[in-house]
Protein backbone atom coordinates (compact mmCIF):
# COMPACT_ATOMS: atom_id res chain seq x y z
CA UNK A 1 0.00 0.00 0.00
CA UNK A 2 1.55 3.52 -1.11
CA UNK A 3 0.18 6.02 1.98
CA UNK A 4 1.10 8.72 -0.99
CA UNK A 5 -2.19 7.97 -2.28
CA UNK A 6 -4.26 8.96 0.81
CA UNK A 7 -2.82 11.67 1.72
CA UNK A 8 -2.82 13.58 -1.71
CA UNK A 9 -6.71 12.78 -1.43
CA UNK A 10 -6.82 14.31 2.15
CA UNK A 11 -4.74 17.65 0.44
CA UNK A 12 -7.18 17.81 -2.36
CA UNK A 13 -9.83 17.45 0.18
CA UNK A 14 -9.12 20.15 2.47
CA UNK A 15 -7.94 22.54 -0.73
CA UNK A 16 -11.54 21.68 -2.27
CA UNK A 17 -12.82 22.20 1.55
CA UNK A 18 -11.04 25.91 1.81
CA UNK A 19 -12.67 26.62 -1.43
CA UNK A 20 -15.93 26.06 0.04
CA UNK A 21 -15.54 28.36 3.23
CA UNK A 22 -14.27 31.00 1.48
CA UNK A 23 -16.51 30.59 -1.42
CA UNK A 24 -20.20 30.02 -0.08
CA UNK A 25 -22.74 32.95 1.44
CA UNK A 26 -24.92 30.53 2.49
CA UNK A 27 -23.83 29.79 6.46
CA UNK A 28 -25.48 26.08 5.98
CA UNK A 29 -23.23 25.01 2.71
CA UNK A 30 -20.19 26.98 5.05
CA UNK A 31 -20.94 24.13 7.61
CA UNK A 32 -20.54 21.62 4.92
CA UNK A 33 -17.47 22.58 3.83
CA UNK A 34 -16.41 22.62 7.51
CA UNK A 35 -16.89 19.13 7.94
CA UNK A 36 -14.97 18.38 4.55
CA UNK A 37 -12.37 19.69 6.18
CA UNK A 38 -12.80 17.90 9.11
CA UNK A 39 -12.72 14.80 7.30
CA UNK A 40 -9.81 15.56 5.40
CA UNK A 41 -8.07 15.86 8.93
CA UNK A 42 -9.64 12.80 9.95
CA UNK A 43 -7.77 10.78 6.75
CA UNK A 44 -4.88 11.86 7.14
CA UNK A 45 -4.67 11.14 11.01
CA UNK A 46 -6.06 7.10 9.70
CA UNK A 47 -3.41 7.34 6.72
CA UNK A 48 -0.50 8.21 9.49
CA UNK A 49 -2.29 5.23 11.32
CA UNK A 50 -1.37 2.72 8.52
CA UNK A 51 1.56 4.40 7.93
CA UNK A 52 3.71 3.02 11.28
CA UNK A 53 0.71 0.45 12.40
CA UNK A 54 -0.25 2.46 15.30
CA UNK A 55 -3.82 3.40 17.02
CA UNK A 56 -3.17 6.25 18.40
CA UNK A 57 -4.10 8.44 15.09
CA UNK A 58 -7.81 6.49 14.82
CA UNK A 59 -8.73 7.54 18.53
CA UNK A 60 -8.11 11.26 17.75
CA UNK A 61 -10.38 10.24 14.63
CA UNK A 62 -12.64 9.10 17.20
CA UNK A 63 -12.06 12.55 19.23
CA UNK A 64 -12.68 14.63 16.31
CA UNK A 65 -15.49 13.36 15.26
CA UNK A 66 -17.33 13.79 18.41
CA UNK A 67 -16.34 17.37 18.26
CA UNK A 68 -17.78 17.90 15.00
CA UNK A 69 -20.81 16.08 16.28
CA UNK A 70 -20.71 19.00 19.44
CA UNK A 71 -20.08 21.36 16.75
CA UNK A 72 -22.38 21.28 14.33
CA UNK A 73 -25.09 21.23 16.91
CA UNK A 74 -24.47 24.61 18.60
CA UNK A 75 -23.53 25.93 15.18
CA UNK A 76 -27.38 25.14 13.92
CA UNK A 77 -28.58 26.83 16.59
CA UNK A 78 -26.57 29.46 15.96
CA UNK A 79 -27.80 29.51 12.39
CA UNK A 80 -31.55 29.08 13.07
CA UNK A 81 -30.95 31.76 15.74
CA UNK A 82 -29.61 34.15 13.08
CA UNK A 83 -32.41 33.03 10.45
CA UNK A 84 -35.03 34.15 13.33
CA UNK A 85 -33.35 37.42 13.26
CA UNK A 86 -32.94 38.51 9.57
CA UNK A 87 -35.12 36.04 7.72
CA UNK A 88 -31.95 34.92 6.04
CA UNK A 89 -28.63 32.83 6.26
CA UNK A 90 -26.65 34.44 4.21
CA UNK A 91 -23.07 35.43 6.01
CA UNK A 92 -22.59 38.72 4.56
CA UNK A 93 -22.54 41.86 6.60
CA UNK A 94 -23.21 40.50 10.09
CA UNK A 95 -21.63 42.68 12.65
CA UNK A 96 -19.60 41.69 15.50
CA UNK A 97 -21.96 44.25 17.47
CA UNK A 98 -25.43 42.67 16.22
CA UNK A 99 -25.64 40.98 19.60
CA UNK A 100 -28.84 40.81 21.66
CA UNK A 101 -27.06 42.66 24.46
CA UNK A 102 -27.42 46.29 24.09
CA UNK A 103 -28.20 47.74 27.71
CA UNK A 104 -32.13 48.74 26.65
CA UNK A 105 -32.48 44.89 25.97
CA UNK A 106 -31.36 43.74 29.24
CA UNK A 107 -33.50 46.11 30.78
CA UNK A 108 -36.79 44.83 29.12
CA UNK A 109 -35.36 41.42 30.50
CA UNK A 110 -35.43 42.36 33.99
CA UNK A 111 -38.02 44.07 33.87
CA UNK A 112 -40.41 41.69 32.28
CA UNK A 113 -38.75 38.62 34.56
CA UNK A 114 -40.27 41.16 37.52
CA UNK A 115 -43.76 41.78 36.17
CA UNK A 116 -43.63 37.73 35.52
CA UNK A 117 -42.62 37.01 38.78
CA UNK A 118 -45.21 39.55 40.78
CA UNK A 119 -48.03 37.95 38.05
CA UNK A 120 -46.88 34.29 39.88
CA UNK A 121 -47.03 35.67 43.27
CA UNK A 122 -50.37 37.25 42.89
CA UNK A 123 -52.15 34.06 41.07
CA UNK A 124 -50.83 30.84 42.51
CA UNK A 125 -47.79 28.56 41.37
CA UNK A 126 -44.88 30.74 40.36
CA UNK A 127 -44.43 28.05 37.23
CA UNK A 128 -47.46 28.97 35.68
CA UNK A 129 -47.56 32.21 34.19
CA UNK A 130 -44.19 31.61 32.65
CA UNK A 131 -45.14 28.41 31.01
CA UNK A 132 -48.31 29.67 29.84
CA UNK A 133 -46.28 33.09 28.17
CA UNK A 134 -44.08 30.36 26.35
CA UNK A 135 -47.01 28.75 24.82
CA UNK A 136 -47.87 31.91 23.50
CA UNK A 137 -44.36 33.12 22.23
CA UNK B 1 0.15 -0.85 -7.71
CA UNK B 2 -1.86 -3.62 -5.08
CA UNK B 3 -5.80 -3.70 -4.70
CA UNK B 4 -6.02 -1.22 -1.74
CA UNK B 5 -4.34 1.03 -4.26
CA UNK B 6 -6.52 0.90 -6.90
CA UNK B 7 -9.44 1.06 -4.40
CA UNK B 8 -8.29 4.03 -3.01
CA UNK B 9 -7.38 5.76 -5.86
CA UNK B 10 -11.19 5.24 -7.00
CA UNK B 11 -12.34 5.71 -3.59
CA UNK B 12 -10.61 8.96 -3.30
CA UNK B 13 -11.79 10.15 -6.99
CA UNK B 14 -15.35 9.52 -5.97
CA UNK B 15 -14.56 11.47 -2.41
CA UNK B 16 -12.84 14.74 -3.82
CA UNK B 17 -15.21 14.80 -7.10
CA UNK B 18 -18.58 14.39 -4.44
CA UNK B 19 -16.42 17.47 -2.39
CA UNK B 20 -16.30 19.99 -5.47
CA UNK B 21 -19.92 19.33 -6.24
CA UNK B 22 -20.65 19.91 -3.10
CA UNK B 23 -19.05 23.69 -2.71
CA UNK B 24 -20.12 24.44 -6.31
CA UNK B 25 -23.44 23.17 -6.90
CA UNK B 26 -26.49 25.80 -6.77
CA UNK B 27 -28.63 23.72 -5.63
CA UNK B 28 -28.64 23.26 -1.87
CA UNK B 29 -30.39 20.22 -1.49
CA UNK B 30 -28.35 18.22 -3.55
CA UNK B 31 -25.22 19.82 -1.99
CA UNK B 32 -26.35 17.93 1.17
CA UNK B 33 -26.82 15.09 -0.57
CA UNK B 34 -22.94 15.12 -2.01
CA UNK B 35 -22.13 15.13 1.29
CA UNK B 36 -23.18 11.93 1.80
CA UNK B 37 -21.95 10.47 -1.40
CA UNK B 38 -18.81 12.15 -0.23
CA UNK B 39 -18.51 11.36 3.39
CA UNK B 40 -19.56 7.57 2.34
CA UNK B 41 -16.20 6.98 0.09
CA UNK B 42 -14.35 8.42 2.50
CA UNK B 43 -15.66 5.76 4.68
CA UNK B 44 -14.85 3.49 2.37
CA UNK B 45 -11.09 4.60 1.78
CA UNK B 46 -11.24 3.84 6.19
CA UNK B 47 -12.49 0.37 5.23
CA UNK B 48 -9.52 0.17 3.03
CA UNK B 49 -6.87 1.52 5.64
CA UNK B 50 -7.89 -1.03 7.44
CA UNK B 51 -9.49 1.27 10.04
CA UNK B 52 -12.95 -0.53 10.48
CA UNK B 53 -14.18 0.79 13.57
CA UNK B 54 -13.45 4.62 12.45
CA UNK B 55 -15.51 3.76 9.24
CA UNK B 56 -18.53 2.57 10.59
CA UNK B 57 -18.49 5.24 13.11
CA UNK B 58 -17.88 7.52 10.57
CA UNK B 59 -21.51 5.99 8.78
CA UNK B 60 -23.35 6.28 11.91
CA UNK B 61 -22.15 9.52 12.86
CA UNK B 62 -21.20 11.35 9.61
CA UNK B 63 -23.69 10.25 6.87
CA UNK B 64 -26.46 8.97 9.73
CA UNK B 65 -26.93 12.34 12.36
CA UNK B 66 -24.51 14.91 10.89
CA UNK B 67 -26.21 15.14 7.33
CA UNK B 68 -29.69 14.58 8.64
CA UNK B 69 -28.83 17.48 10.91
CA UNK B 70 -27.69 19.75 8.29
CA UNK B 71 -30.78 19.10 6.46
CA UNK B 72 -33.10 19.64 9.44
CA UNK B 73 -31.39 23.18 9.16
CA UNK B 74 -32.15 23.63 4.95
CA UNK B 75 -35.40 22.65 5.85
CA UNK B 76 -36.04 24.81 8.57
CA UNK B 77 -34.15 27.91 7.00
CA UNK B 78 -36.58 27.62 4.22
CA UNK B 79 -34.29 26.45 1.41
CA UNK B 80 -35.65 27.34 -2.07
CA UNK B 81 -35.53 23.87 -3.65
CA UNK B 82 -34.65 25.33 -7.38
CA UNK B 83 -31.06 26.47 -7.78
CA UNK B 84 -30.43 29.79 -5.78
CA UNK B 85 -28.07 31.61 -8.02
CA UNK B 86 -26.73 34.01 -5.09
CA UNK B 87 -25.30 31.15 -3.57
CA UNK B 88 -21.30 32.17 -3.72
CA UNK B 89 -19.17 35.66 -3.12
CA UNK B 90 -16.54 36.54 -5.76
CA UNK B 91 -14.79 33.04 -7.03
CA UNK B 92 -10.93 33.67 -7.93
CA UNK B 93 -9.85 34.96 -4.11
CA UNK B 94 -11.14 31.54 -2.84
CA UNK B 95 -10.26 29.47 -5.80
CA UNK B 96 -6.89 30.96 -5.59
CA UNK B 97 -6.75 29.85 -1.75
CA UNK B 98 -8.06 26.53 -2.30
CA UNK B 99 -6.15 25.24 -5.14
CA UNK B 100 -2.85 26.95 -3.21
CA UNK B 101 -3.30 25.31 0.06
CA UNK B 102 -4.43 21.98 -1.68
CA UNK B 103 -1.84 22.01 -4.04
CA UNK B 104 0.75 22.85 -1.16
CA UNK B 105 -0.16 20.27 1.38
CA UNK B 106 -0.26 17.49 -1.78
CA UNK B 107 2.89 18.62 -3.11
CA UNK B 108 4.51 18.63 0.95
CA UNK B 109 3.37 15.36 1.71
CA UNK B 110 3.91 13.99 -1.85
CA UNK B 111 7.75 15.25 -1.02
CA UNK B 112 7.76 13.65 2.23
CA UNK B 113 6.65 10.10 1.15
CA UNK B 114 6.98 10.03 -2.39
CA UNK B 115 6.11 6.50 -3.91
CA UNK B 116 7.21 4.44 -0.55
CA UNK B 117 5.48 1.55 0.50
CA UNK B 118 4.20 -0.09 3.84
CA UNK B 119 2.58 -3.21 4.87
CA UNK B 120 -1.07 -3.00 5.32
CA UNK B 121 -1.39 -2.59 9.00
CA UNK B 122 -3.34 -4.88 11.65
CA UNK B 123 -7.24 -4.02 11.40
CA UNK B 124 -8.21 -1.16 13.89
CA UNK B 125 -11.26 -3.14 15.39
CA UNK B 126 -13.25 -2.07 18.43
CA UNK B 127 -11.33 -3.91 20.61
CA UNK B 128 -7.99 -2.75 19.68
CA UNK B 129 -9.08 0.96 19.55
CA UNK B 130 -11.49 0.32 22.80
CA UNK B 131 -8.08 -0.70 24.72
CA UNK B 132 -6.21 2.22 23.32
CA UNK B 133 -9.10 4.83 24.55
CA UNK B 134 -9.26 2.98 27.78
CA UNK B 135 -5.90 2.63 28.36
CA UNK B 136 -4.26 5.90 27.28
CA UNK B 137 -6.70 8.10 26.63
CA UNK B 138 -9.02 7.82 29.29
CA UNK B 139 -8.91 11.72 30.56
CA UNK B 140 -9.87 13.26 26.87
CA UNK B 141 -12.61 11.16 26.85
CA UNK B 142 -14.31 11.77 29.51
CA UNK B 143 -13.50 15.52 29.26
CA UNK B 144 -15.05 14.86 25.68
CA UNK B 145 -18.03 13.72 27.29
CA UNK B 146 -18.45 16.84 29.05
CA UNK B 147 -17.99 19.11 26.20
CA UNK B 148 -20.70 17.16 24.32
CA UNK B 149 -22.90 17.92 27.46
CA UNK B 150 -22.16 21.22 27.50
CA UNK B 151 -22.42 21.89 23.94
CA UNK B 152 -25.93 20.04 24.08
CA UNK B 153 -27.12 22.80 26.88
CA UNK B 154 -25.18 25.78 25.51
CA UNK B 155 -27.30 24.72 21.81
CA UNK B 156 -30.31 24.91 24.03
CA UNK B 157 -29.75 27.98 25.33
CA UNK B 158 -29.20 29.78 21.79
CA UNK B 159 -31.99 28.42 20.63
CA UNK B 160 -34.47 29.07 22.63
CA UNK B 161 -35.86 32.44 22.29
CA UNK B 162 -37.32 33.12 25.88
CA UNK B 163 -34.08 32.09 28.27
CA UNK B 164 -30.71 32.97 27.85
CA UNK B 165 -28.69 35.16 24.76
CA UNK B 166 -31.85 34.33 22.69
CA UNK B 167 -33.84 36.50 24.77
CA UNK B 168 -34.51 39.75 22.80
CA UNK B 169 -36.66 41.52 24.40
CA UNK B 170 -37.74 42.78 20.76
CA UNK B 171 -40.84 45.48 21.55
CA UNK B 172 -41.31 48.63 19.68
CA UNK B 173 -40.36 51.16 22.38
CA UNK B 174 -36.25 49.58 22.19
CA UNK B 175 -36.26 49.09 18.63
CA UNK B 176 -34.51 52.55 17.99
CA UNK B 177 -31.13 51.26 19.49
CA UNK B 178 -31.46 48.33 16.96
CA UNK B 179 -28.76 48.64 14.13
CA UNK B 180 -30.63 48.74 10.64
CA UNK B 181 -31.22 45.47 9.30
CA UNK B 182 -32.07 43.22 11.87
CA UNK B 183 -35.86 44.69 13.06
CA UNK B 184 -36.14 46.48 9.54
CA UNK B 185 -37.47 44.13 7.12
CA UNK B 186 -40.14 41.44 6.67
CA UNK B 187 -41.14 41.40 10.07
CA UNK B 188 -40.12 38.92 12.11
CA UNK B 189 -42.91 37.08 12.67
CA UNK B 190 -44.30 34.65 14.78
CA UNK B 191 -41.48 35.13 17.15
CA UNK B 192 -41.31 38.61 17.56
CA UNK B 193 -41.88 39.98 20.84
CA UNK B 194 -42.18 37.13 24.00
CA UNK B 195 -41.52 40.13 25.89
CA UNK B 196 -44.51 42.34 24.85
CA UNK B 197 -46.64 38.92 25.48
CA UNK B 198 -45.08 39.13 28.82
CA UNK B 199 -45.71 42.05 29.82
CA UNK B 200 -48.95 42.15 29.13
CA UNK B 201 -49.42 39.13 30.84
CA UNK B 202 -50.94 40.00 34.23
CA UNK B 203 -53.49 42.02 32.10
CA UNK B 204 -54.48 39.37 29.90
CA UNK B 205 -54.53 36.93 32.97
CA UNK B 206 -56.83 39.50 34.57
CA UNK B 207 -58.85 40.03 31.74
CA UNK B 208 -59.62 35.74 30.90
CA UNK B 209 -59.74 34.17 33.64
Amino acid sequence: MHPVIPYVIAALLFGIACYGVLVRRNAVLLLMAVELMLNAVNLVLVTADATIGATTGQVFTLFVIVLAAAEIGVALAIVLQLYRLRRSVVTDGIGVTDGPDSPDDSDATDQTAGDAATAGASDGPGSEPTTRSEVDA
Amino acid sequence: MTIADVLLLCLGAVATGAALLVVTTRHLVRAGLWLVVALGALAGCYLVLTAELIAWVQVLIYVGAVVVLLLFAMMLTRAPIGPSEDLDRTRWPGALVGSGVGGGLAALLIHAYRWSQVETPEAGTAERIGTEIFRAWVLPFEVLSVLLLAALVGAIVISRPDIGAGHQGRTTSHGDRRPIGINSDNGAGGEETPAAHRSDHPDRDGGEP
